[in-house]
């Protein structure tokens, strides 16, 4: 294998296991400059914390809590440190194959080229999308129920630090060693152990094991709290729209992850057991790879949108002064789209080789699940039909998902035939299609969502003219990045293709990578808005209720107490804060003491552990692995006998909390 | 369950008690459980040990059979999921996994099966194989 001549030779020590100075990649002039900028913003960033003293703040308040509200702040955070991550190996991407035509080389090598697609695709799907749904569901559900915080606190504290674990395995393999050069889904037999030798695929195993604990947890956290901690009196046909997609999809990850699990479990005892499951030879399979992974992939795609259905939901319902039109089909369309999602994989891969009867069974549910989708976005028109609709930036971002999602579902209902997908199998048009759909679908509603709630989280509106350039930025951007791949795609151009003879081709690739760059200015307008915003926040403070809307999480201040609600809530029918807006609510002052979890450091240690125990695995520095396995364990069991959990917080302080709400 | 925050505290009748106080079942209820667990796990055990005169897909058939009874006597009995428990919730879940696992377990066995048809089927790589072998020694 060519890859092969430039990876350092296999060694092995029993202190370092594989590793030697030979896999770090001093070599490499793009990732020294890389290392350097990181290292260097790092020591700057970590002076001025130290400088202002906020080491201790940041520990007590952020990396310890276990408030709700504070760990789903930390995930959008991961989310958009991810995000700039994941964008400069896009863009390395177009600009490679902008240049790398009619026998050109470009500048990027095979086997960097091939690290550079598969850390996007795993990084975007894990690391970006994942963090942001969870994050937006992990601040604003609990505030939808009128809950104090989720069911298990600690377990959504320890569910985020594994996940960063995940993220911090990913970004080490850029730095020590390499990343794996498989693709997102690492199929076998390439990704086995005759093929894909080094560490590069150890690093991806061991940070989607790590990441995915994380996610399973955190799943069986929120349906909890869902179901156990609404308000009194809420019924589930009560709950908001953004509630119930979020059960639908955190009960998708607790029955879709144990599938990755295990999957990766079995690839992971192939690579260091010499295991034959999906080998070639001795009765092994890839092709079992291939459909036990997709039985976990297609039902995660609809994990990221489902909760985005939900944000664009409470958004069209607010901005437009209405109830959501149909709120009763919306749900069953949920849950129609939750049970459907699993009977839809094998499209994924029709060209494998199944016969016409699976093919078509296969082509026509993914065509039904277009149906209920389809009800949710006549339900957004219906609702803005003869409503007073205000275009403020949320519903710009709305209105922005309603277009482009639209165009990308009927692309993917194209792709859903399954002589269609024969000749598009593997084109940059399928590329086109999930970028279209995940952009325009996951990353509009999640900006939807970070900038309608945002003054909920933080006291005050984001900066309008800034909110607007990272709008067009990201519009305008993905239609000029994503339409040429279509066309070329229709032409019968291959994803991942480090070079190509045509140089045809190379217009497209080059408006391609314009859009790249369009979408850069969006994503660094995003950044300035933030920053415009929170210097100027004084001036853009807004009250409780800045966008007159419908749910609870508006009842309470901006942002909310630690607490989130001074009192229980009795809630009668839909839309409680709106009816509570109507008869002039207004809270008791008759205050009672207030039961809350206490924050802990045992989930940032466990996560901290494990991510040793990951590095170990994936050197096979044995002994390190066995000390970091049990140290998990006995954490563990250490922190069971933890019986300082809760406190109480006085009266006086809840009244002096809730003064200051009144006076802002 | 400190775990749970103030609305637990406030308010435990509608959170903890699932309905009628039986969550841990009557002694009666185990025990009807413990026989049936028993039988379930004899009858196969005799038909193996005593070698009874049957296809071999017959008794592998009764014996899974015998099993998937097995799971339904251990969650009814033992973990006690029916309509009452946590407001009907363990029931639905209960079922939820079941249909999840019927589609991911029948739709694979139909995939693959599938796949093995129209591609290389097994016995002909082996045979492939073979032929490789005596090939390669043939020559050396």
């Amino acid at each position: 294998m060519a890859s092969e001549a430039n990876s350092p030779a296999e060694t092995f020590s029993p202190i370092f296991g594989r590793l030697t100075l030979d896999w770090i990649p001093y070599h490499e002039p793009i990732l020294i400059g890389t290392f350097a900028g990181i290292a260097l913003g790092g020591l700057i960033l970590m002076t001025l914390m130290t400088y202002f003293r906020l080491w201790g703040p940041l520990w007590s308040n952020w990396v310890t809590s276990v408030d709700h509200k504070k760990i789903g702040i930390m995930y959008m955070v991961l989310g958009f440190v991810m995000m700039v991550r994941g964008f400069a190996d896009a863009l390395m991407m177009r600009a490679q194959q902008a240049m790398a035509a009619g026998g050109a080389e470009g500048y990027l090598p095979p086997h960097h080229y091939d690290q550079v697609f598969t850390a996007h695709g795993v990084i975007m799907i894990f690391f970006v999308a994942m963090p942001f749904v969870t994050g937006v569901m992990n601040y604003v559900m609990p505030l939808q129920i009128g809950a104090r915080d989720v069911a298990f606190p600690f377990l959504n504290n320890f569910s985020f630090w594994m996940t960063v674990a995940g993220a911090l395995l990913v970004n080490v393999s850029l730095f020590v060693g390499e990343f794996a050069r498989v693709g997102w889904l690492a199929f076998p037999p390439l990704s086995g152990a005759s093929y894909s030798t080094g560490p590069g695929m150890d690093y991806y195993l061991w940070a989607l094991q790590i990441a995915g604990v994380g996610t399973t947890l955190s799943g069986i956290n929120l349906i909890a709290t869902i179901l156990k901690m609404r308000a009194p009196g809420m019924k589930l046909f009560d709950m908001p729209i953004f509630t119930w997609t979020a059960l639908v999809t955190n009960v998708l990850i607790v029955a879709a992850f144990p599938v990755l699990t295990a999957t990766l479990a079995l690839l992971t005892l192939d690579r260091y057991l010499g295991f034959h499951f999906f080998t070639n030879d001795f009765g092994g399979n890839a092709m079992m790879y291939i459909n036990l992974i997709w039985i976990w992939g297609h039902p995660e795609v609809y994990i990221l949108i489902i909760p985005c259905f939900g944000i664009i939901s409470e958004i069209v319902s607010t901005f437009s002064g209405k109830p959501i039109f149909g709120y009763r089909t919306m749900v069953w369309a949920t849950a129609c789209i939750m049970v459907l999602s699993f009977v839809v994989w094998l499209h994924h891969f029709f060209t494998m080789g199944s016969g016409a009867s699976v093919n078509t069974f296969f082509g026509i549910t993914t065509m039904i699940i277009a149906v209920p989708t389809g009800v949710k976005i006549f339900n957004w028109l219906f609702t803005m039909y003869k409503g007073r609709v205000r275009f403020e930036l949320p519903m710009l971002w709305a209105v922005g998902f309603l277009v482009t999602f639209t165009i990308g579902g009927m692309t993917g209902v194209m792709l859903a035939i399954p002589p269609v997908d024969f000749q598009l199998h593997n084109t940059l048009f399928l590329i086109a299609h999930f970028h279209n759909v995940i952009i325009g679908g996951v990353v509009f509603a999640i900006y939807a969502g970070v900038v309608y709630w945002w003054p909920k989280a933080f006291g005050f509106k984001l900066n309008e003219t800034w909110g607007r350039r990272a709008f067009w930025g990201w519009f305008i951007g993905f239609y000029v990045a994503f339409m040429p791949l279509y066309a070329l795609g229709l032409m019968g151009v291959t994803r991942r293709m480090n070079s190509y003879p045509d140089a045809g081709w190379q217009p497209y690739f080059i408006v391609a990578a314009i859009g790249a760059v369009i979408i850069l200015l969006g994503i660094l307008s995003t950044f300035v808005c933030f920053y415009v915003s929170i210097r100027d926040r004084k001036a853009l403070a807004v009250g409780n209720d800045p966008w007159d809307a419908r749910t609870l999480e508006w009842a309470t201040q901006s942002p909310p107490a630690p607490y989130n609600f001074p009192h229980d809530i009795e809630v009668v029918g839909r839309e409680a804060f709106w009816r509570m807006k109507r008869h002039g609510f207004a809270w008791s002052t008759d205050y009672a003491p207030i039961h809350m979890p206490k924050g802990t450091a045992t989930g940032v240690i466990l996560s901290a552990v494990a991510f040793v125990f990951g590095f170990a695995m994936v050197w096979y520095v044995w002994w390190l692995a066995a000390l970091t396995f049990v140290a998990m364990i006995a954490i563990g069991i250490g922190h069971t006998f933890n019986y300082n959990r809760d406190y109480d917080i006085p009266v006086d302080e809840v009244r002096r909390t809730e003064a200051k709400g009144a006076l802002a | 369950m400190s775990e749970h925050t103030s609305r637990t505290a406030q308010a435990p009748a509608a959170d903890h008690s699932p309905v009628g106080g039986h969550s841990h079942g009557t002694m009666g209820q185990l025990m009807i459980g413990f026989g049936l667990a028993a039988i379930l796990t004899i009858i196969p055990f005799y038909l193996v040990m005593a070698e009874v005169d049957m296809g071999r897909t017959t008794l592998i058939g009764i014996i899974m059979g015998l099993g998937a009874v097995q799971i339904i006597v251990h969650l009814v009995f033992f973990l006690h999921v029916n309509r009452g428990a946590e407001e009907g919730w363990t029931l639905s879940a209960s079922v939820f996994s079941v249909i999840i696992l019927g589609i991911v377990l029948a739709g694979s066995l139909w995939v693959m099966h599938n796949m093995n048809e129209n591609m290389m089927p097994m016995h002909e790589m082996d045979r492939h194989i073979e032929q490789m072998k005596s090939l390669r020694s043939q020559q050396g």
